[in-house]
């Protein structure tokens, strides 16, 4: 193993606890070693490395629970490698690799291909996402048992709605029996078919296929419907509109336990920064209107929405640099997500603490992970970050394999000075 | 405009300082250009009715034809055009060339970029295409319309019909009737007749309307009759017939009781109303016969002419460009 390292002359801040002060981190053994509140960290051995914050933030490292890389199978767009070198300097430790890769995650030994990789690469810790239907078709129930029993988080079809209820109502009563979480992504499969952007004065303008903003409402009422009938948990993947959210509110204050995330992008951009055909601003789903994105910014401060994600989609130029109904949707995120993130601080919408539970203990404590957290005996994942650096996103200087970055030539503000995985130092800007 | 027909003198004086490297769009443009691009191609109607119609204002220059979709008439009007203005003309059909073997638009554009044209012609069925071009070529690039997106020249040469039709176009009460959703080239006119002072109107049925189209300061018809009456101009627009088989309509007998244009709805329009429609007609399913072939209010044999110096004045003006670039 590893020094003992010690973090001194830090800001904590644990978003379990809560605490936001002055502090230090001990760390031995890839764990959390000692939890030191108050600007003196008190006696340390002589065999402890020192390393002086200089009165940066000190964070749990970042989960990130919908992320894809190319690996296997597209990996000229990115390779799981490449996604945790990324991830790495975005302050991202730990990270949920989704399950349509080719072959598809439907099957344990794909579970177990994705681990061993990641034990081999030892940056992140990276964990799959099972395929709930085998092939991500959405007609055959996957072997979601075994894979749960590999070492899968969750499952889901990934960006494919189950699009027969019936396969579904099965999916999530079986599931329920493993107590695996069932991942959906609420958008009616007609709605959206050909769709590139969101239904409206824009996309009409533009001429750009389109899909009402209602999709998402259906489909998350018939999965919130189903989720009351069979018990399962459910994680609704990505709510982007004001419709969905009202939806999603109804379902919670009936006690289903459905909890929902949203992207990042969502968060930061709206149909108008497609502007002309900008394809790096091709998502899914689309973007959407200011009105929705307000609302779901007012979403993740109330806390009905309590997980952000990255949606890290990697895509090469040579699946961007086409006509925007021709394009790949998805964007890079890793590296971004905490700065643009850290916009909603400073522009004072969202609290800090707020913020940071999105991306650390909300995540880890859905999936029952120890990690999140400033705390004795949890991994040793942390991320040491300036929050008032200003920095300008270059997508070309990206460390993914793709560049395809909606932030490039943004602002922003919050910059990762250093990440540490299991008590290694994995980054240093 | 004159009485007496322009000279080629009095035409050259019309060329102006085109401010634009690309043609993309109607909203990249604003009232005086759009005016003066009005003006010359008013002249170049003239020049075209002439026996001897070569000119050489384009002399040496060569002009690329990109026809990503099928397009017989555009097409044959933007060669036309080069051709008179003294260009090369070179048509490319990417259909039955490399693209089919899955070179990308960007490569294709590159490759052709290479030979050193100095205006290229695009049509494509995805919306922003053109621009897309634009960025990745170093000659001009003109819009022959981009998916459902725009048609920029179609607007241009529409409001020339008008225009010499009615003698003005600020006040004109224009319906634009039929698939809105689908057409490039109801945008672009909608965009353009409203930067000239028309009163735009859409009519068709809401399968057929863009969502909020509402929000583009249009009044929207569902009801054919009301939507037309006291119109000075009913615009028809193609529509695609297998869209009307329980698609965006139930039938395409139903589409033509309904919104088909014939003499009985006509009648609610202004005594003096003309019509227009871009072309090639679906006969008995937007538009009537007996409407189409009346040349006391027809004008669809007048846009076609008009096409064509339309689309000269747009080249001439945007070689004018390229000659204080190169």
């Amino acid at each position: 193993m590893s020094r003992p390292l010690a973090f001194v002359n830090v800001r904590l801040l644990d978003p379990v606890s809560g605490y936001d002060g002055p502090g230090a981190v001990i760390v031995a053994d890839g764990v959390i070693a000692e939890v030191v509140k108050g600007a003196d960290p008190g006696a340390l051995s002589p065999d402890v490395e020192v390393i002086d914050g200089a009165g940066a933030l000190l964070l749990p490292g970042l989960v990130d629970i919908r992320v894809k890389t190319g690996e296997p199978g597209s990996e000229t767009k990115e390779t799981l490698k490449s996604a945790a070198l990324a991830a790495a300097a975005g302050g991202v430790t730990t990270m949920v690799v989704q399950p349509d890769t080719n072959p598809v995650i439907d099957d344990p030994s794909v579970v177990d291909f994705i681990l061993r990789r990641t034990r081999d690469i030892g940056l992140v810790k990276v964990y799959p996402a099972g395929a709930a239907t085998k092939g991500c078709q959405g007609e055959r129930m996957a072997e979601i048992g075994l894979m749960a029993e590999a070492g899968c988080v969750y499952i889901t079809d990934a960006d494919r709605p189950i699009v027969n209820s019936k396969v579904l109502q099965r999916v999530m009563a079986y599931a329920k029996a493993f107590d695996v979480l069932v991942a959906h992504r609420p958008a009616d499969p007609w709605l959206s078919a050909g769709a590139a952007a969101t239904s409206g004065e824009f996309a009409s303008r533009m001429g750009l296929p389109s899909v009402p903003p209602v999709a998402e409402t259906i489909m998350l009422e018939r999965d919130l419907a189903l989720a009351e009938l069979t018990g399962a948990r459910l994680l609704v993947d990505q709510v982007t509109t004001a419709g969905a959210l009202e939806a999603l509110k109804r379902g919670r204050a009936k006690g289903l336990p459905a909890v929902a995330t949203t992207s990042i992008n969502h968060l930061s951009f709206n149909e108008i920064d497609i502007g002309d055909y900008r394809t790096f601003c091709k998502l899914d789903p689309p973007l959407r209107s200011e009105d929705d994105r307000q609302a779901v910014i007012e979403a993740v401060a109330s806390g009905l929405i309590p997980i952000v994600v990255s949606g890290h989609a990697p895509a090469p130029p040579e699946d961007k640099r086409l006509p925007y109904d021709e394009a790949a949707p998805g964007a890079v995120g890793l590296e971004t997500l905490l700065p643009a993130l850290l916009a909603f601080h400073h522009e004072g919408r969202i609290p800090l603490m707020t913020l940071l539970r999105t991306v650390t203990c909300a995540p880890a404590d859905l999936l029952g992970l120890p990690q999140g957290r400033l705390a004795k005996g949890a991994p040793a994942d942390l991320v040491l970050c300036n929050l008032n650096t200003p920095i300008v996103i270059d997508a070309d200087k990206l460390t993914s394999k793709s560049k395809n970055s909606p932030f490039d030539g943004r602002r922003l503000q919050g910059k990762v000075l250093m990440t540490v995985a299991d008590g290694r130092v994995i980054y240093r800007a | 405009m004159s009485a007496a027909p322009p000279g080629l003198n009095e035409v050259l004086q019309r060329t102006f300082s085109f401010p634009k490297r690309h043609f993309l769009s109607v909203t990249d443009l604003n009232e005086v250009e759009v005016t003066n691009l009005l003006d010359l191609a008013d002249g170049f109607v003239a020049l075209n009715r002439q026996t001897s119609k070569k000119l050489d204002l384009l002399k040496g220059r060569t002009l690329m034809n990109l026809f990503f979709e099928n397009s017989t008439r555009t097409q044959s009007s933007f060669e036309l055009a080069g051709k008179r203005l003294g260009a090369d003309v070179v048509n490319m059909s990417p259909r039955s060339s490399s693209i089919a073997k899955g070179e990308t638009l960007i490569d294709t554009a590159v490759t052709l970029n290479a030979m050193q044209p100095d205006l290229l012609v695009v049509r494509h069925a995805s919306s922003g295409a053109a621009s897309l071009l634009s960025q990745k070529v170093s000659c001009s690039v003109v819009n022959a319309g981009d998916g459902q997106h725009e048609h920029p020249t179609q607007a241009l040469l529409d409001a020339l019909s008008m225009r010499r039709a009615f003698g003005r176009i600020a006040g004109l009460k224009v319906a634009i009737c039929g698939d809105i959703l689908h057409s490039r080239v109801a945008r672009s006119n909608i965009s353009l007749l409203q930067m000239l002072g028309a009163e735009v109107r859409l009519v068709g049925p809401p399968t057929l309307m863009p969502s909020q189209a509402s929000r583009w300061n249009v009044a929207i018809h569902h009801d054919m009759r009301q939507g037309v009456a006291g119109a000075d101009v009913v615009m028809m627009l193609r529509l695609q017939l297998e869209r009307m088989d329980g698609v965006m309509a139930p039938s395409q007998r139903e589409y033509f009781r309904f919104y088909g244009l014939d003499r009985e709805k006509l009648a609610h329009a202004s005594p003096e109303v003309r019509v227009m429609h871009p072309g090639p007609m679906n006969r008995g399913v937007e538009i009537d016969s007996e409407v189409a072939d009346d040349l006391a209010v027809s004008l669809i044999q007048d846009q076609v002419e008009m096409g064509v110096a339309a689309r000269m004045a747009v080249l001439t003006s945007l070689a004018a460009r390229l000659e204080n670039e190169r």
